[in-house]
């Protein structure tokens, strides 16, 4: 059950991203190009993707248990540590330089893009690099 | 700054956050967990239980584009940056999503809405991070 709810949030998460247009690295760059011509649709996406997500995390948080009976696990870190703020750095350069977030990234691999995929492993390879390096919080 | 009215799309901006939305509480109130893109992928390689879900989450995100291509049509896409870059890219956001523990999603929807403070300055800082780069990228270095 845990994989059939997980692969319809995948799919309802990665059509909100093609219907926004975010799967379009174009498109994110023109969002984040705050000092050219400012394209704000993206602000809209995540305003009403936190307002419904708003509501949801408030019923979660009054509850012990999914609606299928399963333990709820919501983030418990509430630290504001140096990892968090350098990590934050790092990605947004990333994120500014190609103009692909993870979610994306995952999506325009799987859409058979060359450049997709060869994100895709990069990014993986970020991700060893962090865990082979063990970097402390 | 102005506003680039020809590439503003506040209708399918906002109807592409209703699905995100709707993603993310499926998420939340069914399976408990939140929906942070690249916590699911980096915990799909290196952790051994609860495996099949991650790789459902993101085998559900890898096939929208052909499900999108089958009723609606091929999304749009434009990848300008060259590899050099996309390499640099990736790199850069695997590690950093890692140090930072989420990402737009798991920081910026999810943690947002959950109002958590340790999301809000992670949004404040990639944010700036992204918006200096863009502009390093594409009005100061040109």
């Amino acid at each position: 059950m845990a994989i059939i709810i997980a692969l319809i949030s995948g799919v309802l998460f990665g059509f909100g991203l093609i219907i926004a247009g975010m799967s379009n690295p174009q498109k994110i760059l023109g969002f984040l190009d705050i000092s050219g011509n400012w394209d704000p649709s993206l602000l809209i996406t995540m305003a009403v993707a936190m307002a419904i997500s708003a509501v949801a995390f408030f019923i979660a948080k009054k509850r012990q248990n999914t609606f299928l009976g399963d333990k709820m696990v919501l983030p418990t870190h509430s630290q504001i540590d140096k990892s968090l703020v350098i990590g934050s750095l790092l990605f947004g350069v990333g994120w500014g330089l190609a103009g692909i977030c993870p979610g994306p990234g995952i999506l325009l691999a799987g859409a058979g893009y060359m450049k997709g995929v060869t994100f895709l492993v990069s990014m993986i390879f970020g991700m060893m690099i962090h865990t082979k390096l063990n970097i402390k919080k | 700054m102005m506003l680039n009215w020809a590439e503003f799309t506040p209708i399918s901006a906002a109807i592409g956050g209703i699905f995100i939305g709707i993603a993310v509480t499926v998420f939340i109130l069914f399976s408990g967990r939140i929906a942070g893109i690249s916590g699911i992928l980096a915990n799909a390689l290196t952790l051994h239980s609860g495996l099949g879900w991650r790789i459902a989450f993101i085998a559900g995100l890898m096939i929208t584009p052909w499900l999108y291509s089958f009723f609606v049509s091929e999304p749009l896409v434009t990848i300008a940056a060259g590899y050099p870059l996309i390499i640099i890219a990736g790199l850069l956001v695997g590690l950093g999503t890692r140090m930072a523990n989420g990402c737009t999603s798991g920081h910026g929807i999810c943690g947002l809405a959950r109002l958590s403070k340790r999301s809000l300055i992670a949004v404040m800082v990639f944010m700036v991070s992204a918006f200096f780069t863009v502009w390093m990228m594409r009005h100061a270095l040109v």
